[in-house]
């Protein structure tokens, strides 16, 4: 539709104009791209995850490295140097455009995937102006998403490429064209094996709803209906597309070698910047305890081990007062919090939308009891609930929490004096527009916010004062370097958490409505 | 959506615009010794800070004229001690008396930028904003349109917060008076103008339309009642907001005089750069800088100014309605490529009047390719483009009765070929404009003709302006149109 395509081109230039602008070759993040260039265009296929001459080891699944080597053949014309391992934070001008040209064309994917979002998107009866419109707003929401705009555009990533393949895997669910879906998924895995996180719903969603074809009346499973033809189909699209990614390491026997970087449990709890989840909470608890126990007298100073976990580095550490906390114990938390929503579209699938929700559930319970989360993985939680936003107030009310606080979190990544007028105004503007345009959408159906929660969200802008403003001209800047990134965390994990609850208290609640059929 | 949701987007997003600019080079970056416009807006700020005011205009030991003396009218000067007053408390370094000369720093960059902003945020942009909202006709989806475009405007940003220059000021300043004048309030808008005329003297060129609309308007409401009594009230209030600002210097009628001097420094000569001129235009088929002396040159282009401007002021004196009064600004822009920012928002309710506009940007390119612009130039030029053929063309279609274009036509029938359809001129425009700036950017020049490209570039904006300059003057000639919000005409 004519206003979508709009919005799309809007914004191309938008994204265009942040990368020519703001776009800033001292990110990590770049230097790591170019360094997998370098390895996957340099070595052979054997030495790629062996190799360490930089710290940014290759970490990401096969396919991704597959990507890098096609992105490097291009790269040759632009400026061969880079392409050397040796090296180093090699930053050319036209490395530079380069890569920053590659994110840009890489997010066509994810233009073309919100537009087929857009269209999974009902449209209410009567006219309205294009503005208005739920599939114009979804539009903008996506394209214009602050998180994915600083994350792809300002620090460098390709998220907008990755997002794309999700969304649209999501919108082929919807438009029930399961198959696809799946093989769109099993590529995602492939590129970036974060998406594990939603993995588990996607596995019981296809086997529960598309492998048995029909259900019973009252919506249990009907095990009659089971088609191994289905299943079969499904197997052959993962393992096929696998067997793509990862098929040469099984062959050189270094699938070992490959999962330990892919899964690298050496890093600790939390990322230097503590990503707004339980674990945060549960550090500052920690800490506070401690604090509280020495001045009570009841711990010993030196007993406790040195302020590591605050130092900003990612290492392990242990918890002073409560029990540490071990990979393990993420990986069992995470399965916990996720198990009701799984076990719920088993029991009682809702078709499609269902599945989403469950998408959101289980992206937002690894985010929250996961280990070593980095903050940007709250993104694979904003962007799909986007879809449930614009048809739903209570998913409305959810999102503007969820997006807000998510959004914030996203702070402490661009910390220079020239980017805050960036983030600052970028933030106003899609918090502005999402506010007002959620709300002129489901107006007739009430207000969107409880007054609690905008208390809260209003609470945001004085912690983004105090963070940005006030303390860096304080006294304690010297003393506490981490004090605003602490409270950043804590503040929206809190936020987070809440999102996190209400989210299921909806799919749990459903339960009065009528199962859809596939 | 409601409108004040769109309207802070809208200014949101050129904030992001500006201050995406506002990243990349400015004038004189890194060039010693005399650097460039950035390098004399900071010494400015040095000056004014450090000696008393007694000495500012002066040459003194202290104060070399030479190196960026100050040639604005005072409110330059305050504005620029109030920012010294700012750097000083940040880092005393950037206006150090003589050691800070030719002082560039990341921090002091974006400090200086940090000005440019506010001063925008202050003063232009809300103008822009309520000027859109209140004085021009549509619906509210249209009027955020056109101050969308207005704000994105490529040549004021890329020289305020590229080459780096405070016009946003007084642009701002002249845009509260058309705006006050608009509403009827005659004695404010001609102390916003006069504030305006007192930041720059370029402004001049728009004081003449002020100045034969206000009489006009006094002489038709009775030169003995309330005629008289507007005329003396305006009077007093120039009077009184011109020696505000000057109060400093009128203690001495040297001190004045001095001022006046550097302000309108007669010894230049009639264009530097090749600016986009008549003269310059000129002077590639007579060479009239080698056949009149200066002095001569100086009396030319006044008279010929004065001449281009008459019949508009005429016009206005005799009709003073705010449609004619907006006309006449926009016909007196043909002479100095700077002042032409404000025109850009009047009529920018037409996609075709885009096209000229972004002529004036391409005119300005070899400015920009020596600041080291190109990409914010090429990024800016094709997001105003995009914007304001998607927005405006889709919701107004310009006929060709609309444009009065009938008159324009025909006088244009005698002398050149029929241009027709008047969008096929607009996308000539826009492929000679295109063309031009490739060339200029990547093409070098065969050795013979060494500027060939920016007098290219110069005729062909010149060739657009005088095409404009005729057709506005046409327009005013006819009989404004019949429309709906004819209410504002008094």
């Amino acid at each position: 539709p004519e206003p979508s395509s709009a919005a799309g081109w809007a914004s191309v230039i938008r994204r265009i104009s942040l990368e020519v602008r703001f776009g800033a070759a001292r990110s990590t993040d770049f230097e790591v791209h170019r360094n997998w260039l370098a390895i996957t265009h340099s070595l052979p296929v054997s030495r790629w995850y062996y190799e360490n001459t930089s710290e940014w080891t290759l970490d990401y699944p096969p396919l991704f490295a597959w990507f890098e080597l096609g992105l490097s053949q291009v790269a040759r014309r632009f400026d061969a140097n880079m392409l050397q391992v040796e090296n180093l934070n090699y930053a050319s001008p036209a490395t530079v455009l380069f890569q920053r040209l590659s994110v840009i064309v890489t997010d066509v994917v994810f233009i073309y995937a919100a537009r087929e979002c857009c269209r999974c998107v009902r449209e209410p009866k009567g006219s309205r102006d294009v503005l208005s419109r739920p599939s114009f707003v979804l539009a903008v929401l996506l394209l214009w998403n602050f998180g994915l705009l600083v994350v792809d555009h300002i620090h460098f990533q390709y998220n907008g490429f990755l997002f794309g393949f999700l969304l649209l895997s999501v919108a082929k669910h919807l438009q029930s064209q399961h198959l696809q879906g799946a093989l769109l998924f099993a590529f995602l895995l492939n590129l970036k094996h974060i998406y594990l996180y939603v993995a588990p719903a996607y596995g019981v969603y296809l086997l529960r709803s598309y492998c048995f074809a029909q259900d019973n009346k009252d919506g249990s499973v009907r095990w009659s209906s089971f088609s191994p033809l289905r299943l079969l189909a499904l197997g052959a699209i993962v393992t096929s597309v696998c067997a793509l990614s990862f098929g040469p390491f099984i062959a050189m026997g270094q699938l070992p070698q490959v999962l330990s970087r892919l899964f690298p449990f050496k890093r600790g709890l939390c990322h230097a910047y503590w990503a707004p989840n339980i674990w945060a909470l549960y550090n500052v608890l920690d800490k506070s305890l401690a604090v509280l126990g020495v001045r009570l007298k009841l711990l010993e100073e030196a007993e406790l081990p040195p302020a590591s976990m605050t130092g900003g580095l990612v290492q392990e550490f242990e918890h002073s007062v409560l029990p540490s906390v071990t990979p393990a114990v993420t990986l069992v938390c995470t399965l916990l919090s996720i198990l009701p929503a799984v076990a719920s579209i088993w029991l009682r699938p809702h078709g499609a939308q269902g599945f989403l929700r469950c998408l959101l559930l289980c992206a937002l319970g690894c985010f929250m009891f996961g280990w070593h989360v980095h903050e940007k993985a709250i993104l694979i939680a904003i962007l799909p609930l986007s879809i449930l936003a614009v048809e739903s107030r209570e998913d409305a009310g959810i999102f503007l929490i969820l997006t807000t606080t998510g959004h914030y979190s996203l702070f402490p990544l661009l910390f220079t004096p020239a980017e805050l007028p960036i983030k600052v105004v970028l933030m106003l503007m899609f918090t502005i527009f999402s506010f007002t345009a959620l709300r002129k959408l489901h107006s007739a159906q009430g207000s969107l916010l409880h007054p609690l929660e905008v208390i809260y969200l209003l609470g945001l802008v004085a912690v983004a004062i105090a963070c940005e403003v006030v303390f860096p001209l304080s006294p304690w800047q010297q003393r506490l370097p981490f004090l605003p990134l602490l409270v950043t965390s804590v503040y929206c994990a809190m936020g987070v958490c809440y999102a996190f609850l209400r989210l299921y208290a909806s799919l749990l609640l459903r339960r009065e409505e009528k199962p859809k059929q596939l | 959506m409601q409108t004040w949701s769109l309207v802070s987007i809208c200014v949101l997003l050129a904030i992001i615009a500006r201050w995406g600019v506002s990243l990349n080079s400015y004038s004189g970056a890194g060039k010693p010794p005399m650097f460039g416009d950035y390098e004399a807006q900071r010494h400015w700020q040095e000056v004014t800070y450090n000696l008393p005011i007694q000495e500012w205009y002066f040459n003194t030991t202290n104060n070399d004229l030479n190196y960026w003396g100050l040639d604005y009218p005072p409110l330059t000067a305050y504005h620029s001690w109030i920012c010294a007053y700012i750097a000083k408390t940040i880092n005393p370094e950037w206006v150090e008396l003589h050691k800070s000369r030719g002082y560039e720093s990341t921090q002091h960059k974006l400090f200086m930028r940090m000005t440019v902003l506010v001063a925008d945020l202050l003063i232009y942009i809300p103008a822009v904003v309520l000027y859109c909202l209140y004085l021009t006709d549509g619906s509210s989806k249209k009027k955020v349109s056109i101050m969308f475009c207005f704000l994105l405007y490529p040549g004021l940003i890329l020289i305020d917060y590229g080459h780096f220059q405070y016009n946003g000021v007084s642009l701002g300043f002249a845009l509260w008076g058309i705006l006050a004048l608009g509403l009827g309030w005659d004695v404010l808008g001609s102390m916003a103008f006069s504030l305006a005329l007192n930041y720059k003297q370029m402004e001049l060129y728009h004081a003449l339309p002020f100045f034969c609309y206000l009489l006009g308007k006094c002489i038709k409401t009775g030169l003995i009642g309330r005629g008289l009594f507007l005329l003396v009230r305006i009077g007093v209030t120039v009077l009184a907001t011109f020696a505000l600002c000057w109060l400093p210097f009128l203690a001495e009628p040297s001190q004045a005089m001095q001022v006046v001097r550097r302000i309108f420094p007669v010894a230049r000569g009639l264009f530097e750069d090749k600016v986009a001129n008549t003269w310059c235009s000129l002077n590639t088929l007579i060479k009239i800088k080698s056949i009149l002396s200066g002095d001569s040159q100086l009396y030319l282009s006044l008279a010929c100014t004065l001449l281009a401007v008459l019949p508009s002021c005429i016009r206005l004196l005799t009709k003073p309605t705010f449609w004619h009064f907006k006309l006449a600004l926009v016909s007196v822009f043909g002479i100095q490529h700077w002042a032409v920012f404000k025109p850009t928002g009047l009529k920018c309710n037409e996609i075709c009047y885009a096209c000229p506009f972004l002529v004036f940007v391409c005119s300005m390119l070899p400015l920009f390719l020596k600041d080291g612009l190109l990409v914010p130039y090429i990024v800016t030029s094709l997001g105003f483009l995009f914007f304001s053929i998607y927005l405006l063309s889709a919701l107004d279609h310009c006929s060709e009765d609309k444009l009065r274009l009938g008159a324009y036509n025909k006088l244009f029938y005698c002398l050149f070929i029929p241009w027709g359809n008047h969008f096929l001129h607009f996308y000539i425009s826009i492929a000679a404009m295109v063309g031009l700036s490739i060339a200029t950017a990547v093409l070098i020049p065969p050795p013979h003709l060494p500027d060939l490209f920016p007098v290219l570039v110069s005729t062909t904006a010149f060739l657009h302006f005088l095409g404009t300059f005729i057709h506005f003057n046409v327009v005013q000639f006819s009989e404004p149109p019949s429309r709906k919000s004819q209410k504002k005409s008094n």
